[in-house]
């Protein structure tokens, strides 16, 4: 206990270490109005047990502990299902332009018709590649869109006074977050084997589909990295028993321009713009997850939504055009409840500075920039699942999408988290994990579309040497990581018995 | 590995011993090894009524969540509240002190048609 406790503070301090009695970071003005005593007896404290430091020491301790971290801006991260790509930094300039970053949420419309039509034109654009016929932007995160859209399958089948659908199947290879959406919505769900080839098991699927089912829940590509391909079979045998089918937008990147989920039959989707659209990921983001929707479910989606007031035409190509309302001002923007609205899901108008972001991302890509996104991130996964494919078993061998799973059990007596902790050492973030637990010991791969062919052949190279390492030296393995901060951290302790704040900290140091 | 020839098993890895008119249950030896090192159990209130095949709890590790699964239909009559202390329990002995609840069947039937160590021990073979 006391070596690790030490090495960590060689790391850097607690803040608390760096307090001084008396030190301030700020000072307050002198009060230029009467003191005035509060009403009543209100308990306040008179002591708040805060660190006391200067400004420079604050930016000096986070800027160092920054310097500790792994990143997307420091190393390739390829950590399946993530979609950990690169944030272009003018989605930031973009977020941070005045009109943007300083307009109030609680402006009438007409004092913020800008923002609106940034509103209105994400929605097209997301409905344009999805093909959905409307899309919200409410959700702050893709587990929150999963919860949205389960409530609106939900809010349809209780709307035609279909009381009896309370199941939802969820197969093995979906995202993770699936089960628990479905139960917090009020729902059992219920898990479908996949067959063979990493596709649902649609015998399974079949005999499972009744008049008590409320839905599924699929992944596609699923997060075995691969495309399911009987998914119109899949939707078409959901339907056919009336339910509903919900898409988990999470592994969207690799369908851009190449495939709208309403084509196939997907009734409602989340989009993950922290994934697919590069707004941040990880360390808080924050998400975002709006929800689209095709026109069955469309009037259950939660509100409010960014709506034209212009006169809509319709082009020969079938799209829609909206045209200036009034006379040189263009169009006019409005918020709006759809229909049969499930309500609210977020505070005002969803992550709205992240909302930006996917804007800036979505106008600098254009459309074929979008499906070149698709295009690399898929050519990427299967170059790296080449170059590894020898040492690392794949279980599932077919081309895979966007991401790929192999198995971390390439010595007697090494496992995933020996790979995963020796990645360290060679300046690469380890892959997921131990997910899906479909695939025993499995290392999830991602590389993305923006790494390039040089960074995703050191990553190889490095999973190749671990390889070699574990035959000859394993040690290396199971002692590793070797040149970090901090070496191997004893996660079965953390999670047994947590310490969470700094009162538990100091217990502990007395009693050493 | 261990299959402990004096208790039933089903394939979702869970196993009931008889103990007189009750029946105890917890999870296989092969189970609390595929999960790795357990950190956490959620076990049912005393008096639930459980469905066998319904999931009854949940078991924890640093790999994944898994629920548990009644093998069983009847009442939980009793939890094991040690494993809330310590959870690693279920780790050292699976099918002792890492027992999860005790319940009273209602089609102690059910019993017989569980998986014996042998037919149990050549599934997980297969798998």
């Amino acid at each position: 206990m006391a070596t690790k406790n030490q090495r960590i503070h060689t790391v850097e301090p607690f803040i608390w270490e760096l307090s001084a009695p008396g030190r301030v970071g700020a000072s307050i003005p002198e009060a230029d109005v009467p003191e005035y005593p509060l009403p009543g007896e209100i308990p306040l404290r008179t002591d708040l047990p805060l660190p006391e430091v200067s400004e420079l020491e604050v930016v000096r301790h986070f800027t160092r502990l920054s310097r500790l971290n792994f990143s997307i801006d420091t190393h390739m991260y390829p950590l399946g299902s993530c979609t950990m790509k690169y944030n272009p930094k003018v989605n930031d300039a973009a977020a941070s332009l005045p009109g943007f970053s300083e307009v109030h949420p609680l402006l009438p419309e007409d004092l913020c018709q800008g923002s609106l039509e940034l509103l209105y034109r994400l929605q097209r654009a997301l409905e344009t590649l999805s093909g959905f016929t409307a899309v919200s932007l409410q959700p702050a995160a893709g587990a929150h869109g999963e919860l949205a859209g389960v409530l609106m399958i939900r809010a349809y089948h209780l709307d035609r006074g279909d009381t009896k659908r309370t199941r939802i199947l969820i197969p093995d290879s979906a995202h993770g977050t699936n089960p628990a959406s479905v139960s917090m919505a009020g729902f059992t769900a219920e898990q479908i084997p996949s067959d063979k080839r990493g596709n649902v098991d649609l015998s399974i699927l079949r005999q499972r589909c009744d008049d008590t089912v409320a839905g599924l829940m699929i992944t596609n590509p699923n997060t075995l990295g691969l495309f399911e391909e009987n998914i119109e079979e899949v939707t078409g045998i959901v339907h056919e028993a009336g339910g509903l089918v919900y898409g988990d937008g999470a592994n969207f990147n690799a369908l851009l321009g190449y495939l709208r989920p309403a084509d196939v039959g997907i009734d409602v989707m989340h989009f993950n713009l922290h994934k697919t659209f590069s707004t941040p990921h990880g360390g808080g983001g924050p998400g975002a997850g709006p929800v689209g929707a095709n026109a069955r479910l469309a009037p259950y989606l939660p509100g409010p939504i960014v709506r034209s007031i212009g006169s809509e035409t319709i082009r020969s190509n079938g799209r829609k055009r909206t045209e200036g309302a009034f006379q040189g001002h263009g169009s006019r923007y409005t918020l709006f409840y759809p229909e049969k609205s499930i309500g609210r899901v977020k505070a005002f108008y969803g992550n709205f500075g992240i909302l930006v972001r996917a804007f800036a991302y979505i106008l600098q890509m254009g459309g074929d920039g979008l499906r070149a996104v698709a295009e690399h991130a898929v050519l990427n996964a299967n170059y790296l699942k080449h170059l590894i494919g020898n040492r690392y078993r794949i279980p599932y061998s077919r081309p895979c999408m966007h991401e790929f799973v192999a198995t971390g059990d390439i010595a007697p007596g090494i496992h995933t988290m020996d790979v995963a902790k020796r990645l360290l050492d060679y300046g690469f973030h380890p892959p997921t994990v131990y997910f899906p637990l479909i695939v025993k010991e499995a290392l999830m791969i991602e590389p993305t579309e923006t790494e390039s062919r040089q960074t995703i052949e050191a990553f190889a190279d490095a999973l190749l040497r671990i390889a070699e390492e574990a035959a000859t030296s394993p040690e290396l393995l199971h002692e590793a990581p070797h040149d970090t901060p901090v070496g191997r951290l004893d996660e079965v302790r953390a999670a047994r018995e947590p310490i969470l704040n700094r009162r538990q900290t100091e217990k502990l140091e007395g009693t050493r | 590995m261990t299959y402990d020839p004096d208790v039933k098993y089903q394939k979702s890895h869970e196993w009931a011993r008889k103990d007189g008119s009750l029946f105890t249950v917890g999870i296989s030896d092969y189970a609390q090894d595929s999960l790795g090192d357990v950190v956490f159990v959620e076990l049912p209130e005393k008096g639930k009524v459980v469905q066998k095949g319904e999931a009854f709890g949940v078991v924890e590790s640093v790999k994944a969540a898994s629920d548990v699964y009644a093998p069983l239909s009847g009442t939980i009559v009793e939890v094991n509240t040690k494993l809330k202390e310590d959870p690693a329990l279920v780790n050292k002995e699976p099918f002792g002190a890492g027992w999860f609840v005790k319940i009273q069947a209602s089609n102690p039937t059910e019993y017989d048609q569980l998986l014996s160590a042998t037919e149990y021990e050549a599934f997980v073979k297969g798998l």
